[in-house]
């Protein structure tokens, strides 16, 4: 193991060239390097503090078939996350203090990401009782986040007590906004493309009218309230009002919800089915201003990788969601900062600072670079044109819809508290 | 035309040949022997992974008057137990040396699954995917329609002609590719339904939309009323139903004596089957001297061997 | 020799000649059926129809001339892009112990006439099948051999024949193009 290495000329945060040296996973003056420090020569590369994902679905226990928690640490570090926040719905569900200890030491054991499980908000996701929501926050995995995704607390007597209740230990419920009524058995977004497809429609509505709900909810009983997957102009209207009234709401968006529309349905291709479903134009241009403007606080995979089976398919029988952790930044990039719309600090902040926040983390990441600071590093190559090719992804699954698209960009290195936990294969000469 | 997935694809012209086309082999079928060596030694799959036994026999029908070989695979499944996948079926399919698919699947989109999937080499016919399209209903509407209402049709298409679709289109793959071919072939198109059964994202389709049948029977003259079928489960009222009855349906959409009596003397009658006697159409409007719906079974083996030849003969289908 | 083989007062004598040419082998105009192979059998079999009609008492052009369509019973459909279907009409007593006369432009492989006689099995049992034709330019691939020619026409393979109508084209010719030097 290298144990003092020096990042030469990279710009850091997007900006000045400078050099960045790492002596025992700590940041620290480059003075203060030993002669025997290994050089890595970052001249045209930009440097992010370790991004952190708020939204990934590792899908062990249970569907090992189509990921494990070590396939998606894998992914995670090639995709330049050095944190990452596991969804509870595995088989068995994630609502006790055993089954999160379990994912969190099964993390620590591989070593390549940070891996803090996310608590079921009920048990057994049944929406029926609330889950031993602190007990898990007082296991050794300290639970702060608690979801249900996959599915929506739908009551709302559960919803506000579970806002209520997670006050207690400083947690947070993300809520996957979604009418479980006005969506029964919608397959893609309600409007002009699905009624010509002939697919049963997802109003925009019933992801607008939880997030209004929820906020509400929120800011009657004085907690936090997180909104996943945000998708339509409507609900970002609904948390900028809310963010106005001083209500603690944070909201993310996915790449895909930053980049496709309902238009790629028309192949019924199910690569590009996903829940929420990919919207319209204009949702997609209101996604992209709220997470320039701050209404949207982040950027969240919603990594949810499938097995081939459930994607190759009839459309109507094939599961929702799309692989992320390799091609978000790429994707990022390619939307946002290329065009002009936020810098690479603003990507920092979106992608690293305040997920560490909103997932109480803050203290390991999300930190800034800066000396005495733990090394959790993501070095971009934003030069690095590339192909998606799905097969060569570290995730055990290929649902990527992204596959034969051109990105921008990618990591090339990914270092958590100073170990690379990924190394483009040009810099892996450096570390032999 | 490598495959017939839907009727939106189709040009007028394309849409005229096959109405054309139609109209020679409907006369083949009126000699003793009805039988035509063109597709002789060409394998034709029934692809049926919903049942309908109608439409299967009249696709049969219709290969075999061509002489082609056909095989009849009933496939299980449905999106709640999945059965042999799509893409199984379909890789064994071409290792059996099927020229062409004749598909019917519960799935909105099955049909271009299959035709852009690369399992399969031969061409695909969409016999009813989902909610989505059945061209194959919408062409033999055409033809019935042409053959009623229109002068020496040869060579024609629809042109000035209006045409009300009745009943839930929201749920409709037959309203779907009548629109679609209706608009190709210049007819004007009025859909006559509860609000509940119109698709939210109706707003670019080149149709008028009226919520009741009296209300369009109002309106401009009609030259052919299509009453599609209604499903009793839709209609139970309470939770999820889109009509509170299936008495208030009838009574408002339903096509009985009385209101057939108000359309013009010229205009016919047309069900895409199975009917519900009672329900959306009376036996009396069923039964009358202007309803073609019999005819419209005959016309589809026509229109379905003229579909088979177009796909399956010529060397750009080799 | 190319260029226009045949001009029109050419193709008039030629179908006059043919039209008695029948007369004469079956003995009169009873029974006699003609069935023109769409596109251009179709014309010539209307003016065989014509010319019999003007000699012949009682003979209906209109009522005993037909089309016989024989798209459906080619045996080259897919080495061609697909074809149009064209339109079969018969007598309205059909073509029973019919003597059927079928009509055509050009005799060359004789693959069209088979398929002609595929037709005609499936249409009705005639009592009998005669072929007329207006050129024969040889190269038989088929042992099928024409009653009635209107003049032959040696050729080589690589060479074209085209005839024209007025019905169709506007004029009456029959030219003969191409060949190799």
């Amino acid at each position: 193991m290298i144990k003092a290495f020096i990042i030469a000329g990279a710009r850091v945060y997007g900006e000045k060239a400078a050099d960045v040296a790492v002596v025992d996973g700590v940041i620290v003056p480059v003075a203060d390097a030993p002669s025997t420090a290994v050089r890595i020569d970052a001249d045209g590369l930009v440097l992010l503090p370790g991004l952190v994902d708020l939204h990934t679905h590792l899908r062990e226990p249970g569907r090992e078939d189509a990921e494990t928690i070590e396939t998606g640490s894998r992914a995670a570090a090639r995709g330049g996350w050095t944190a990452i926040h596991a969804m509870a719905n595995t088989t068995p569900v994630a609502d006790t203090a055993g089954v999160v200890e379990q994912v969190w030491s099964r993390g620590r054991e591989i070593g390549l990401v940070d891996v803090y499980p996310v608590g079921a908000v009920t048990v057994g996701l049944k929406g029926e009782h609330l889950s031993e929501m602190g007990a898990m926050a007082n296991s050794r995995a300290r639970v702060r986040l608690f979801s249900d995704d996959g599915i929506c607390v739908y009551d709302p007597v559960i919803m506000r007590r579970a806002l209520e209740y997670v006050k207690s230990f400083d947690g947070v419920v993300l809520q996957h906004a979604q009418d479980l009524r006005l969506t029964e058995g919608s397959q893609m977004h309600e409007g002009e493309v699905s009624a010509e497809l002939g697919l049963t429609g997802w109003p925009a509505v019933a992801e607008e009218s939880i997030v209004a709900r929820d906020v509400l909810l929120a800011g009657h009983v004085g907690s936090r309230v997180h909104i996943q997957h945000l998708s339509t102009v409507g609900s970002v209207d609904i948390v900028r009002w809310a963010k106005s009234r001083g209500i603690q709401v944070t909201a993310e968006a996915t790449p895909h919800h930053l980049f496709l529309t309902h238009e790629e349905a028309r192949t019924y291709n199910p690569m590009f089915k996903v829940n929420p479903p990919l919207r319209t134009a204009e949702d997609v241009q209101a996604v992209r201003e709220g997470l320039a403007d701050g209404t949207i606080d982040i950027v969240a995979t919603d990594h949810a990788p499938h097995p081939s089976e459930d994607k190759d398919c009839e459309w109507a029988a094939a599961a929702c969601g799309m692989t992320g952790l390799e091609t978000a930044l790429g994707i990022v990039q390619s939307v946002m900062v290329d065009s002009g719309l936020m810098t690479w600090r603003d990507v920092a902040r979106v992608m690293s600072t305040t997920p560490a926040a909103i997932g109480r983390v803050s203290q390991w990441h999300g930190r800034p670079i800066a000396v005495g600071e733990p090394a959790h590093l993501t070095l971009v190559d934003p030069r690095a044109e590339h192909t998606v090719d799905p097969s060569t992804h570290a995730s055990r699954s290929r649902n990527s819809p992204y596959a034969g698209r051109v990105l921008p960009g990618r990591a090339v290195a990914t270092f958590l508290r100073g170990k690379p936990t990924f190394l483009d294969p040009r810099l892996e000469g450096a570390f032999a | 035309m490598k495959h017939l997935l839907g009727t939106q694809d189709l040009s007028r012209e394309e849409a005229v040949l096959i109405l054309d086309t139609a109209t020679q082999m409907a006369a083949t079928q009126e000699r003793e022997i009805r039988k035509l060596p063109t597709l002789r030694g060409k394998t034709v799959v029934n692809l049926f992974f919903e049942d309908s036994t109608r439409t299967r026999i009249s696709f049969e029908a219709a290969a075999k008057r061509l002489s082609a070989d056909v095989i009849n695979f009933s496939a299980k499944g449905s999106s709640v137990s999945k059965g042999e996948s799509l893409k199984d079926t379909a890789l064994t399919l071409q290792a059996m040396g099927a020229d062409a698919v004749v598909i019917r699947h519960w799935a909105s989109g099955a049909a271009d699954q299959l035709a852009h999937g690369g399992w399969l080499h031969g061409s695909v016919l969409n016999a009813g995917d989902g909610t989505h399209q059945h061209p194959t209903q919408a062409l033999l509407d055409a033809y019935t329609m042409r053959r009623h209402l229109v002068d020496g049709p040869d060579g024609k298409g629809l042109d000035g002609l209006h045409v009300a679709i009745v009943g839930d289109i929201l749920h409709s793959r037959v309203a779907r590719s009548n629109v679609h071919l209706l608009t190709t072939l210049g007819a004007k198109v009025t859909l006559v339904a509860p609000p509940t059964l119109i698709p939210v994202g109706i707003g670019p389709w080149p149709v008028a939309v009226v919520h009741g049948l009296d209300a369009a029977l109002d309106g401009p003259e009609i030259d052919a009323v299509m009453m599609l079928r209604v499903q009793r489960e839709r209609m139970t009222g309470g939770g999820t139903a889109f009509f509170p009855s299936p008495q208030e349906y009838t009574r408002l959409f339903g096509l009985d004596g009385q209101r057939m009596a108000r359309l013009p003397e010229h205009a016919i009658i047309m069900h895409p089957g199975p009917m519900n006697r009672g329900l959306e159409i009376s036996a009396e409007a069923a039964d009358s001297p202007r309803s073609v719906i019999v005819e419209q079974v005959a016309n589809g083996v026509a229109v379905r061997m003229a579909a088979l030849y177009l796909l399956l003969s010529g060397e750009e289908h080799m | 020799m190319t260029g226009t083989i045949l001009g029109p007062p050419d193709i008039d004598r030629a179908l006059t000649r043919i039209a008695h040419e029948i007369l004469e082998r079956n003995g009169g105009a009873a029974n006699i059926v003609l069935l023109g192979i769409p596109t251009r059998g179709l014309p010539l079999a209307q003016r065989l129809a014509a010319k019999i009609a003007t000699v012949e008492q009682g003979f209906d052009a209109v009522e005993r001339c037909g089309a016989l369509d024989i798209t459906m019973y080619r045996d080259d459909l897919n080495r061609q892009p697909t074809r149009t279907i064209g339109p079969t009409t018969l007598p309205s007593q059909g073509i029973d112990d019919a003597v059927v006369i079928l009509v055509d432009d050009v005799f060359h492989t004789g693959r069209t006439i088979r398929a002609a006689l595929d037709a005609v099995k499936d249409v009705g049992r005639p009592q009998s099948v005669q072929l007329a034709v207006l050129v024969d330019r040889g190269h038989r691939e088929l042992p099928i051999r024409a009653d009635f020619v209107g003049k032959n026409i040696p050729t080589a393979r690589s060479e074209r024949v085209d005839v024209h109508l007025t019905e169709i084209d506007g004029d009456d010719a029959v030219i003969l193009t191409g060949g190799e030097r």
